[in-house]
């Protein structure tokens, strides 16, 4: 008799559990957004939700960028996906090489009949998320590009203009030194992100070659090359403005000891994503801050070139119904118009990622209210993209990166020279790429 | 021994009493564990869309890797420091807090407190007072000359861990250390006061040894504990770095798994510390059951 009754029950919490998805299809998006960049993205949810009521967008928090990929992953193999996930640039190479796993969006919004017109992006935005054959297969979303942070009370009492930032990496270093001997400030500058801003960035700035086939955009047999001696010349510098106190690291990944570093006034300059611009406009009420794009090396080039992207995109994961991708496609839709993107763009720092929602904000007058918001969005779209700018585009990427981490402190503690540290570098990566070809090929 | 028997009149009863335990074991143990051995002979994509495979090249990829090999060395640096630190250190709070008659009670409250704090908290803690940036430990040792950067310096940041991790340990220690001091008969002790014995040839002669049971029950669970149970301190305070210095056994299985993806390497890594774990605890019956009886 109790074995009935438990049946029965059991029969009665699955019927009732299934019974309110009915009314509206719901639409699960995992995302890595925490904080106050979290509320941006929930008002989107609300905003699309409130414009129609066939579809509820509902989304989680799945922790760091590493720990949403993890998730849907596993999601992913126990046949619980959400039907979008957000995932970082440095996923990008893993989720491309999952081509089962992924409803590719250029064919999501032509099945769905949703417009789609890739030429409405910004070029840099197209080029680091197509494929080889030139479809776009996630949609971009947040998608950001280091620039440089000034402390401009700090350099007006170091003697120097603080309205004229360094431009060159030398210029940088008699600035930072001016600013320590002055006592203005105990340190030079810092930085977040070395492997993405002090490796990555300054590749393609300088454009230099990052790996083989076009940094990697080529196929799964690319190399990594950045052990060239633009690199091994600046991770020297690093290495000897460290000894000398005008650079202090800030930590592995994205470096967190740096920002606090610039917010308590102990380092002048400070260079992040410009996404971080809305965390350091909140944390510099005791000083003013200046915008800059990064420096260059005036004896490499004259012309720098772009910088490249971070951030994420939004992949639609395979294995839902018909119903939950025409939301999906309508909500991508939503999502890209000019005034939610200019909207996200103007309070996050984030790119705008197509080219109506940054006229649209030239013409509400954002960039001049704002001074040294447009300062990223020029820095990525200046010059024509060489195959050195484009992007960059490698399986296992976070593993790579932990690498260059790594050498980078083997560097800094003095055990390598920088030479050294970067083939390591490279040798242990080239390791990890054919890691990443075996098993996907 | 004596063993109690119970007879069941029900065949099945018994097998249903104990169903629930074994139900649990083979979820959360057994099958797992099983899948575990499984990935460590294949090579497979994230997805799972692509299986090899592959024998037992994750485990001969495993040892002639370097990073893995640093790992195995800095997971047994960290273990024994770990372990003597924080045996030691309760050991002499434990005997201390014997000797005091008053308030005692309150003592032992307060060295219980940091077993309550979770891992993960504790290493927070520490990361706040040691960052090199915002750290009040830097600033002081500032003052006496020493340079505190554990982002860079790696001897620096396994002295953090091994403090961190020795911190929270000494509670538990100390439990079982005040335990055994109370079992040691006060007569011996007085006895040998008599005989003209003092306090330090009473306690390396007459409690020490009688606390072995105790000892070396605590060095097999500080050792397991340092190796297995530090993964959310580690990745609090110094994510394994810097260069890998802090990157015990355990945190690698993390790194190389969850963020790095690289399941078979990872699955074998998890297979080598299950190995590892059965070793010391067929090392502690043994040794226990021996040692015990006096």
């Amino acid at each position: 008799m109790s074995k009935n009754t438990l049946c029965l029950s059991v029969g009665l919490a699955a019927m009732l559990s299934a019974t309110p998805a009915m009314a509206q299809t719901e639409i699960a998006w995992w995302h890595a957004m925490d904080a106050e960049l979290g509320q941006r993205l929930e008002a989107i949810a609300q905003g699309f939700n409130d414009s129609q009521d066939e579809f509820v967008v509902v989304p989680s928090y799945k922790g760091t960028y590493p720990e949403t990929l993890t998730a849907a992953i596993a999601a992913f193999r126990a046949n619980e996906q959400p039907a979008i996930v957000q995932v970082f640039e440095v996923g990008t190479g893993t989720m491309m090489a999952a081509e089962g796993a992924v409803n590719p969006v250029y064919k999501l919004m032509a099945d769905n009949g949703e417009p789609w017109d890739p030429s409405a992006f910004l070029a840099p935005v197209t080029g680091y998320y197509s494929d080889t054959d030139g479809n776009i297969l996630s949609m971009p979303f947040n998608s950001s590009t280091p620039i440089m942070y000034y402390n401009k009370d700090v350099f007006e009492k170091a003697g120097l203009d603080p309205e004229t930032p360094p431009k060159t990496w030398a210029e940088l270093e008699t600035m930072s030194r001016q600013i320590m001997e002055s006592g203005a400030a105990p340190c030079g500058f810092t930085s977040g992100w070395i492997s993405w801003v002090q490796l990555e960035n300054l590749s393609a700035i300088h454009d230099q070659p990052y790996g083989t086939l076009e940094n990697g955009f080529g196929g799964l047999g690319t190399e990594f090359t950045f052990n060239g001696p633009v690199q091994v010349k600046h991770w020297e510098n690093l290495k000897n403005w460290a000894d000398e106190g005008l650079f202090e690291y800030g930590g592995p990944v994205g470096g967190g000891d740096a920002p606090p570093k610039f917010y308590a006034q102990e380092c002048a300059i400070y260079m992040n994503s410009s996404a971080s611009r809305a965390g350091v406009i909140n944390n510099s009420k005791e000083f003013e801050v200046g915008f800059a794009p990064l420096p260059y090396y005036d004896d490499v080039t004259t012309d720098p070139k772009n910088s490249i992207i971070g951030g994420a995109t939004l992949w639609a994961l395979n294995g839902k119904d018909p119903a939950v991708y025409k939301g999906v496609a309508q909500f991508f839709t939503y999502l890209s118009s000019p005034e939610v993107q200019a909207q996200w763009h103007q309070a996050t720092g984030y790119l705008p990622i197509t080219n109506a929602a940054y006229d649209l904000g030239k013409e509400q007058g954002y960039y001049e209210a704002n001074p040294g918001s447009d300062i990223a969005i020029n820095q990525i779209t200046r010059g024509t993209p060489s195959a050195n700018s484009k992007g960059i585009r490698f399986g296992n990427l976070t593993q790579a990166r932990t690498v260059v981490d790594e050498e980078f402190e083997a560097l800094l503690s003095g055990s390598k020279t920088a030479q050294e540290a970067l083939d390591a570098a490279v040798e242990r990566g080239n390791q990890i790429l054919r890691d990443f070809e075996a098993a996907n090929s | 021994m004596q063993t109690k028997r119970t007879i069941f009149p029900n065949k099945f009863l018994p097998y249903a009493l104990l169903a629930p335990q074994l139900a649990v074991t083979l979820v959360f143990f057994i099958w797992p564990a099983a899948q575990a051995v499984k990935s460590s002979f294949e090579r497979e994509d994230p997805f799972g869309f692509r299986t090899t495979f592959i024998w037992f090249e994750n485990y001969t990829r495993l040892f002639s890797e370097p990073g893995y090999l640093n790992s195995l060395t800095k997971t047994g640096i960290f273990a024994v420091s770990v372990t003597l630190l924080s045996m030691s250190l309760s050991l002499l709070l434990a005997v201390a807090v014997n000797r005091v008659i008053k308030s005692n009670r309150a003592y032992t409250t307060l060295l219980v407190w940091p077993y309550a704090v979770a891992p993960v908290v504790v290493g927070i803690l520490w990361w706040f007072m040691f960052n090199p940036t915002i750290g009040i430990a830097p600033y002081l040792l500032r003052g006496l000359g020493i340079s505190w950067n554990h982002r860079v310096d790696g001897n620096q940041a396994m002295i953090l861990v091994v403090i961190a991790a020795s911190w929270k340990q000494i509670s538990y220690n100390f439990l079982f250390f005040v335990a055994g001091l109370q079992s040691v008969p006060q007569s011996l002790n007085e006895a040998a006061a008599i005989d003209g014995a003092g306090p330090f040839k009473r306690f390396w002669t007459i409690v020490f040894p009688l606390l072995s049971p105790t000892t070396f029950f605590l060095l097999i669970v500080n050792i397991n504990y340092a190796m297995f149970d530090t993964f959310g301190l580690i990745d609090a305070t110094t994510n394994g770095g810097p260069n890998q210095a802090t990157n015990i056994l355990v945190y690698k299985v993390y790194a190389d798994g969850f963020l790095g993806l690289n399941i078979g390497s990872s699955a074998a890594q998890s297979v080598v510390l299950m190995l590892i774990v059965i070793a010391l605890t067929a090392i502690q019956f043994r040794f226990i059951e021996r040692r015990v009886q006096y």
